[in-house]
């Protein structure tokens, strides 16, 4: 395949072609869902599938999540590879049985002679005014229950990497793509997420997380949308003579321990910032991972930016104040650095 | 041996495992009942009484068509054939169990006989669904049963799994096995219909109701379904009555039943009705029979001398298996 030299991808384009090149190269790689079909996927992450594969191996389900996220689990277990879509996060709760008690253990209760090669991929993030039910990040959830691997991409690039090896992985991987990072163009998107793609199939491994902006002064460790954010308030604060490290998680499951760990040591500080909720979460396991195993190396305290234990309100102006913000990221990286 | 003998010998097999599970269930339990301690901790959901409908319906399936059964799984287990000794193993959570004692009593997993369970009441029924789409898929005749309580069939599970298996013509049977409680709640006060057959005509496929606990004809209904499935004309709901000689669990003291009811379901035992049968169609004699009882007795015994003959696991196996490495 001819790779032009910098061919930009939205991040839902990034998806979909990954998606359709192991579909290319394994025909037990299936899609399901809502609106996955013709519609392409709410947000796109299934586009051109079903014009390319037909209805075989793209199908529309309908709006019963248990029995075709379920689905996933029985078609696994007998060879399929299944790529699911849930619309949205938020509407996980009427199938987290077959998720948390049966998708994520039966590996273990079987004795690891069950395996579950399946991506639950869904929406999260808000910014645009849905509210309380359909602007939820939620992955801390599922990366509280193990067996899970959990992965929250923020760029195009990645998006690819990670789904590509998302599929090829043996395990049910949880798949969250920011509504702010698709590139969608009927909602706002961070143009920072959109970058060179390389056009042939290539895997980011689970588990490692990125050096987004190298610095000396303190360390930004984050996740998904926030990483874009976190990044513009770097840019800031480097005007300001202030060198921020940005370190892009991309995984939640596996955890990258040691990068966040020795970027910690290097800046002497950590801030943790997420657009999940605060409690719980995180941000706060984070934290227990850098007082654990960096305590002695920190010159000031950790300091988190999160939802702060609220439901994602509707006005903008309320939404706004939850999120965090660039301003927001900005202002506490300024008051770490004083 | 005829087929008609071999069901006879499968549900003698499984009562005596389900007899010598609940006598072993009681060691180390005296005198007070402690459900964390004994040979065989945690909860037991014994079948006996419930032998016609895993031996009915699993003698039409081939070792590589996919069963999902509850948390009450042994006779399911049993009658597909996954390996008495390390499903024994696995309940006295030895590391020679089907999991190296990870699963336990309701979760025994036999990838090679396509066995699963689960203690979630009405979970087996989306991957049931998925095992037949997969089939499908893989341009595979294979078959998918998911076998439920009459209570699982009121969860949302079982109607999203009809509803998806209809339309996608799945070759799947669903298998309602109404023991008239869930847990202690009877049908009437739980189900708004009489027969959960019936709740098939919404979904528009076969629904059929086999009354009477008996295992000629459960296992005509069953060959009727699985054959129908395998040559890929969708699903059927079977709805099949039986009876729950032991408690919901052991140490339940049914206080929930009628007087009496418990008396007659042991009168209308239906293995002992089948072993009449058998010999009034001079297909048994009492020789055969004993040759029969001493084999399933040799097989549970040797069972449960490889399960106490098996070392418990490491402590740290707790720590393996969360993840399948690639």
């Amino acid at each position: 395949m001819a790779t032009m030299p910098m061919r930009k991808l939205t991040m839902a384009r990034a998806i979909s072609e990954a998606i359709g090149q192991e579909m290319a190269r394994d025909s037990n790689v299936l899609v399901w869902g809502e609106d996955v079909g013709i519609y392409g996927g709410i947000f796109g992450a299934t586009q051109g599938l079903f014009e390319r594969f037909g209805p075989e191996r793209v199908v529309d389900t309908p709006i019963s999540e248990s029995a075709f996220i379920g689905a996933a689990i029985g078609a696994s277990q007998e060879g399929l590879r299944p790529v699911v879509e849930l619309m949205f996060v938020d509407f996980f709760g009427v199938a987290m049985d077959q998720i948390y008690n049966h998708l994520a253990k039966n590996h273990y209760m079987s004795g690891g002679s069950v395996r579950h090669p399946v991506v639950l991929m869904t929406a999260i993030g808000g910014g645009y005014s849905d509210a309380a039910q359909h602007s939820q990040s939620l992955y801390g959830l599922f990366a509280h229950v193990p067996g899970l691997k959990v992965v929250v991409p923020s760029n195009a690039y990645d998006a690819k990497g990670l789904m590509t090896a998302a599929i090829r992985d043996d395990n049910p991987v949880m798949y969250f793509f920011h509504k702010g990072l698709l590139g969608l163009g009927w909602m706002p998107s961070d143009d920072l997420a959109e970058v060179h793609v390389p056009e042939d199939p290539y895997t980011i491994p689970l588990g490692q997380a990125q050096v987004v902006l190298e610095g000396k002064d303190v360390s930004v460790i984050t996740i998904g949308a926030m990483v874009p954010k976190a990044v513009r308030a770097a840019r800031t604060l480097a005007q300001e003579g202030v060198s921020v490290e940005v370190v892009d998680l991309r995984t939640l499951v596996p955890l990258d321990r040691d990068r966040v760990i020795h970027s910690v040591k290097k800046t002497h500080g950590a801030l943790i910032v997420d657009e999940d909720y605060r409690s719980f979460g995180m941000t706060g396991e984070i934290a227990a991972v850098v007082a654990e195993e960096a305590l002695d190396y920190l010159d000031r305290p950790i300091r988190r930016l999160a939802v702060p234990d609220v439901p994602i309100p509707y006005s903008p102006v309320l939404e706004q104040a939850v999120i965090p913000s660039v301003e927001k990221i900005t202002e506490t990286l300024r008051q770490m650095t004083q | 041996m005829d087929n008609d003998v071999m069901m006879y010998r499968t549900m003698c097999l499984i009562r005596r495992y389900e007899d010598c599970m609940a006598e072993i269930y009681t060691e180390g339990k005296t005198p007070l009942f402690s459900i964390a301690a004994g040979t065989v901790p945690g909860e037991m959901h014994l079948a006996a009484g419930q032998e016609p409908v895993a031996v009915g319906v699993i003698r039409h399936l081939r070792s590589d068509d996919a069963v999902t059964a509850p948390h009450r799984p042994h006779h399911f287990a049993i009658a597909k054939g996954v390996d008495l000794g390390r499903m024994t193993a696995e309940i006295f959570g030895r590391r020679t169990g089907l999991s190296q004692g990870k699963g336990g009593h309701m979760h025994l997993f036999d990838p090679q006989t396509h066995f699963s369970c689960s203690g979630i009441v009405g979970a087996g029924f989306p991957p049931a669904v998925g095992a037949a789409l997969a089939f499908m898929k893989q341009g595979r005749d294979n078959v998918a049963v998911a076998f439920a309580g009459e209570g699982a069939a009121n969860q949302g599970t079982f109607h999203e799994s009809l509803n998806l298996a209809a339309l996608w013509k799945a070759p799947v049977v669903f298998v309602i096995e109404d023991n008239h409680y869930a847990i202690s709640v009877p049908k009437a006060q739980s189900t708004a219909i009489s027969h959960n057959s019936e709740r098939a005509q919404a979904y528009s496929i076969p629904g059929v109701y086999v009354s009477g606990n008996d295992v000629l004809a459960i296992s005509e209904a069953a060959q009727e379904a699985v054959t129908r499935a395998r040559q890929g004309h969708g699903p059927t709901l079977l709805e099949v009555e039986t009876t729950r000689l032991y408690g919901h669990f052991q140490g339940d003291a049914e206080a929930y039943l009628n007087a009496g009811e418990k008396e007659s379901w042991r009168q209308w035992d239906p293995i002992r009705r089948f072993r009449a049968e058998l010999m009034d169609r001079q297909m048994l004699s009492e020789e055969q029979d004993e040759r029969i009882q001493a084999a399933v007795n040799q097989q549970v015994d040797d069972a449960v001398r490889f399960a106490r003959e098996s070392h418990e696991p490491e402590a740290d196996e707790a720590l393996r298996d969360v993840f399948a490495e690639a």
